[in-house]
């Protein structure tokens, strides 16, 4: 194992910035990613361990100018739990109420979350749905990534690593909107997704608009239903709409065959959960 | 080796100055080095719950927390709980309804019993059996133990 040479838990932004700067620290949020990876041998410490759990900035959620921003530590239980978030995004506290347990949301962080990237990360599926944007930050300056841009495989994303999540950004959804997030794992609790669906929408005189479908756990990375998404806009949701959003999903996703499911078994899932989720939306 | 990093933080009610290497797990620091052994290891991964202790009164996994993160904080583990008068109807509960058998997993359900009490006060079985969802017992004694979460509501609640 790499030896820590330094830990460093700055209060301000800028100092994390300065030591980010070389590349050469390892971030530390709430840890329940990265403790686990060190210990199987997974990731190695680098010579810098950054705790970032001291920069109060980084805990801010605030609604202004049709956006809601959500601090990089807030935690999945914050997720759950914070009215102001509940009431503007119902479809994080929703993805969050169906996290692993209440230990690991106490710890576990939307920005480790995200800078994770897992293709089964729960709170990634209701982001790409919400057109979150990525708010990153380096010593040499700031930029916003759209979720649907970022990751670039497992375990992997356009994040420098000079760079910080300072926050996720994301529009507030309009009046009207109806959302969806399923998740389907083994067990209810501490179990990892198989798959998991969201779905957003504005559903006005029986018709859908600005539909957004994203699927988690099959493929490489958390992805858009863009297919799917074509099949929707502008439909009144029937049966043969239905049918045909499920097929479409079913072909457009790519899962693999691991321990949890074969590739088989996750296509028919989203086939069977999409079709669930669109006709529970009609019968409200 | 790393070098040490010096931290203060309250455990079990008492100020303290530690040297922590970096890469140490707190469940390590509390077993290792401060030998309070009643917060066990079962997996190491954040899946029993064995390891349940409070940080600043909110439960965690200390297998997953780095020990150099209590710098500042207070820290609360079963050796704290086992002299806090208001925890006497929650540890009652566990020895009168049985809801102890080997043991193992005791000092985590107790602990995050606690947690789940300070969030829902009148916690019903529904909020006890969400909130101990990351406790496991091999033992399989579940039942007993959401009984005597709800007893310890029950009787926290009529103390009032
Ligand atoms: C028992 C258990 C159950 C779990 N269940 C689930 C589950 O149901 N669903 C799910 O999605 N995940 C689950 N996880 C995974 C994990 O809890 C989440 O991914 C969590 O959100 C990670 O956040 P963290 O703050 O703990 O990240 P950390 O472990 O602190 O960090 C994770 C990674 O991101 C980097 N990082 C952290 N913050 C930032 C930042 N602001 N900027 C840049 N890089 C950063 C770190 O360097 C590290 O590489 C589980 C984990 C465990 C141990
Ligand atoms: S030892 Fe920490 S959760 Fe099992
Ligand atoms: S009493 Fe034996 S593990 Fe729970």
């Amino acid at each position: 194992m790499t030896a820590i040479e330094r830990y460093l838990a700055p209060a301000g932004l800028d100092d994390a910035l300065a030591a980010l700067a070389g590349g050469n620290a390892t971030i530390l949020a709430g840890g329940t990613d990265l403790m686990p990876q060190i210990n199987a041998g997974k990731v190695a410490f680098r010579p810098i361990l950054l705790n970032i759990r001291r920069i109060p900035e980084l805990r801010a959620v605030e609604v202004g100018q049709g956006r809601i921003s959500i601090g990089a530590l807030v935690t999945i239980n914050e997720l759950k739990d914070n009215p102001v978030i509940a009431k503007a995004v119902p479809l994080l506290a929703e993805a969050a109420d169906h996290f692993a347990s209440d230990q690991v949301r106490n710890m576990g962080t939307i920005g480790g979350n995200v800078a994770n990237a897992s293709p089964a990360g729960d709170t990634l599926v209701p982001l790409l749905v919400l057109d979150a944007e990525v708010e990153l930050a380096s010593a040499t300056g700031r930029r916003s990534v759209p979720m649907a841009e970022f990751f670039t495989g497992p375990g992997r994303s356009v994040r420098r690593p000079d760079e910080l999540i300072t926050a996720l950004s994301l529009p507030l959804p309009r009046l009207r909107t109806v959302s969806r997030f399923v998740k389907f794992g083994t067990r209810p609790a501490l179990d990892i997704s198989a798959v998991s669906i969201g779905f957003s929408a504005t559903l006005d005189g029986g018709r859908l608009s600005d539909v957004r479908v994203a699927f988690g756990a099959v493929g490489p990375v958390p992805m858009r239903g863009r297919a799917t998404e074509a099949v929707l806009e502008g439909a009144a949701l029937d049966a043969a709409i239905i049918a045909k959003a499920a097929a479409t999903a079913q072909g457009e996703v790519k899962p693999i065959d691991d321990l949890r499911a074969s590739a088989w078994y996750r296509r028919e899932l989203i086939h069977n959960l999409l079709g669930k989720v669109l006709s529970d939306v009609v019968s409200r | 080796m790393s070098s040490l990093v010096e931290i203060s933080c309250v455990v079990n009610g008492t100020p303290t100055r530690l040297a922590v290497p970096p890469e140490t797990s707190a469940l390590a620091l509390l077993r290792d080095h401060l030998g309070l052994s009643g917060t066990k290891y079962g997996c190491g991964e954040g899946e029993c719950g064995a390891c349940t202790i409070l940080v600043d009164g909110v439960s965690v996994n200390s297998c997953l927390m780095f020990a150099v993160d209590f710098d500042g904080r207070t820290v609360t583990t079963i050796e704290g709980l086992a002299v806090d008068r208001a925890s006497d109807p929650l540890r009652q509960a566990f020895v009168e309804k049985g809801g102890v058998q080997c043991g193992f997993c005791t000092p985590g359900m107790v602990v995050q019993s606690r947690h789940v009490l300070d969030k829902h006060p009148n916690a019903g079985p529904d909020e006890v059996k969400r909130g101990l969802e990351g406790n496991l017992c091999r033992c399989t004694g579940y039942k007993k133990i959401v009984e005597a979460v709800i007893t310890a509501a029950a009787a926290q609640s009529a103390a009032e």
